[in-house]
């Protein structure tokens, strides 16, 4: 079995730094690399009911709109270069990738980070900082 | 602002001060014109039983959740552990992540019921009905749980799913559908039925009765002025929200009316707290009078007559409107739904209403003779509270006693309130209007224009009829909803008994 890196890309110049460094490690290692474009999303949200009731015709469009605008074209730009495998998937984005590193057995997470400082990150913390407190398997965060 | 704006703002309110008093009378020819036809139906919706005093429909709504709370065995109780686990996602594919979670529609059919009735209604009933009447609305609440488990599993069993992905649902839906799987007669003609009263619920209690009572709280804030201003100020945001599909104003609300309720209930445990050693007292006297009934108008009846009826206008359950809500949710198994749905009576009358009581009651605010222990009451009846204020003002004195500074709060609850009330109830009736009319763009708007400039009327002008009209109108859906519920409760039962089985066996897990 190949080693697998997890990426979290959502198609933003700090994800792209985060994908063109962990092709450059997969080609070394000759890993393969997932790619997880996490959309960010809280089942304790407040909707009205008419949000409700076109919920889920939004989530099929977000989907269809995250593989078109995001996925697809970075599949065409990678040109087969690595193996990679995509996934679109709903939630809190740092609780997301490490539920899905640990269920495809990620030996790694790669993670771009916005370089948000102060005050904002102080009280909200960051993807970043909030993964790499709690991900059980190595992570590296890519300026 | 600008010295153009002022003008023109000034302009605009003089123009408003001067219409007032034609508003008025026209207001009252309105008022007229439409009693003709509405106190008949009114007098029926509230016509007492033969020989007491105890209104009818108020009996039906009480026979009914204690008849599903038989049938279902007690299934609030015996469920409830497991109801809150549906609540938390114990029980949600992580695949399903991105639709709509239990918890959103529990927390939007709650923002419809929580309001006035919490607040105002509560105050109201304790009023007249004494500490007792707690006790009978407690009762109310835990019974009318099992009406909205039963109405809310069958909205979303018998719902229309488009191709689109959007759904519709409701008693409608369930009385046309449910009917002819079962082969019972009658189920268009409730349906069609059910969705003309939603109409006028959602146009009146749900819309003018909330835009009135808005408007009663910013008078008694800023002082008196046209209500119209009031009216087209929350027409206009309700037409961006409803219309104008403006996201922001909705989810400002949606945000701020769950903090507003849990800063309500958060100040209410303050107080009790900060009454500690009366809290016995307090209970003793709601038992005594629930069953004694000692010193009200009415007796032991006129406290439960008062307690049953605060629960069910506050609750909702029955009358087939949170069926409507919890309907769009994309679920596997319509009881889960169901299961949700039945911890809104207990979060909106057993916690937020007795909370309301307790406080009105351990401060002090109904008035005893200190020599005979009994109430001191008013003329008309009612009990003679502290300060002398009755309705929101009650509620509103009680909690002054403990923070000088909560009335501004709970204007603002209230006004808040009454908005996401509003928002609620323009989804539901729109829903019945589509029943009626058909799907499609132009038919919905038209709906919603309607319902905004209702919004308007209801704020402008005092309308003793059309709001009791409006308040009959939601009772009228009880009563062909409740019909339906006795005709379906089969089917919920098989749901009920298929799913427990399975929780139990482990087919069904947690996810977490």
């Amino acid at each position: 079995m190949t080693t697998k890196f997890l990426v979290g890309y959502d198609g933003s110049d700090e994800s792209k730094r985060a994908l063109d460094f962990a092709i450059e490690r997969a080609e070394l290692v000759d890993a393969s690399l997932t790619i997880a474009y996490v959309l960010e999303w809280s089942p304790y949200s407040f909707l009205t009911p008419e949000e409700i009731e076109q919920r889920h015709k939004r989530r099929q469009e977000e989907i269809t709109r995250a593989q078109e605008a995001v996925i697809e074209p970075l599949i065409a730009s990678l040109d087969g270069k690595v193996k990679i495998e995509t996934v679109i998937k709903y939630g809190n984005i740092s609780d997301t990738l490490i539920s899905t590193a640990t269920e495809i057995g990620a030996a790694q997470i790669i993670l771009g980070r916005k370089g948000s400082s102060g005050i904002t990150s102080r009280m909200f913390g960051s993807t970043a900082g909030n993964l790499v407190q709690s991900s059980p398997v190595p992570c590296t965060i890519v300026p | 602002m600008t010295v153009y704006n002022k003008i023109l703002a000034a302009s605009v309110a003089s123009a408003m001060a001067v219409s007032a008093s034609a508003q008025d009378a026209i207001g009252e020819k309105i008022d007229a014109a439409f009693s003709v036809f509405a106190n008949p139906f009114v007098n029926f919706i509230f016509a007492p039983i033969p020989g007491t005093s105890f209104p009818w429909i108020v009996i039906w709504l009480v026979v009914a959740a204690t008849i599903f709370s038989i049938y279902f065995a007690f299934v609030q109780f015996r469920a409830m552990r497991l109801s809150i686990s549906i609540v938390k996602g114990d029980y949600s594919d992580p695949n399903d992540a991105g639709e709509v979670s239990h918890f959103q529609a529990l927390a939007t059919a709650l923002s419809g019921t929580v309001g006035l009735g919490n607040i105002a209604g509560v105050a109201v009933a304790v009023s007249i009905g004494g500490a007792g009447a707690t006790f009978w609305m407690i009762l109310a609440g835990l019974l009318g749980m099992a009406s909205k488990f039963t109405e809310c599993t069958l909205g979303v069993k018998y719902r229309n799913e488009y191709a689109d992905g959007t759904v519709s649902g409701g008693p409608m839906y369930y009385m046309t559908k449910g009917f002819a799987e079962r082969g019972l007669p009658g189920g268009k003609f409730l349906a069609i039925l059910f969705a003309i009263f939603c109409i006028f619920g959602s146009l009146g209690g749900g819309n003018m009765f909330q835009a009135n009572q808005a408007h009663q709280q910013l008078t008694g804030l800023f002082g008196e002025f046209s209500g119209i201003i009031t009216g087209v100020i929350f027409a206009a945001i309700v037409f961006a929200v409803i219309v104008g599909g403006v996201k922001s104003i909705a989810s400002v609300t949606e945000k701020v009316v769950p903090f507003m309720g849990l800063m309500y209930v958060g100040t209410a445990l303050i107080i009790l707290l900060m009454n500690f050693s009366a809290i016995p007292a307090a209970f003793g006297s709601i038992f005594a009078g629930a069953f004694t009934g000692a010193g009200v108008a009415g007796g032991v009846i006129g406290a439960l007559i008062q307690g049953f009826k605060r629960a069910a206008f506050s609750n909702e359950a029955g009358v087939g409107s949170a069926a409507i809500a919890h309907s769009a949710v994309r679920t596997k198994e319509p009881i889960t739904e169901g299961l949700v749905s039945l911890l809104e009576p207990f979060i909106d009358t057993v916690v937020i209403c007795t909370m309301t009581a307790l406080v009105i009651i351990i401060t002090g605010q109904l008035t005893t003779d200190p020599a005979t222990g009994l109430y001191i009451l008013n003329e008309g009846g009612t009990i003679a509270t502290a300060t002398g204020a009755s309705g929101v003002g009650l509620t509103s004195a009680a909690f002054e006693t403990a923070f000088g500074w909560f009335p501004v709060v709970l204007t603002i609850a209230v006004i808040l309130f009454a908005f996401s009330t509003m928002i609620s109830w323009s989804y539901y009736g729109l829903k019945a209007w589509t029943f009626l009319f058909g799907e499609g763009k132009a038919k919905e708007v038209t709906f919603k224009v309607i319902f905004c400039l209702f919004v308007i009327v209801g704020a402008a002008i005092p309308l003793g009829t059309v709001i009791d009209f409006s308040d009959a109108a939601i009772f009228a859906m009880a009563v062909v909803n409740i019909v339906a519920l006795y005709c379906l409760m089969p089917v919920v039962k098989r749901e009920l008994e298929s799913f427990m089985a399975r929780v139990k066996s482990g087919e069904i897990k947690k996810y977490k």
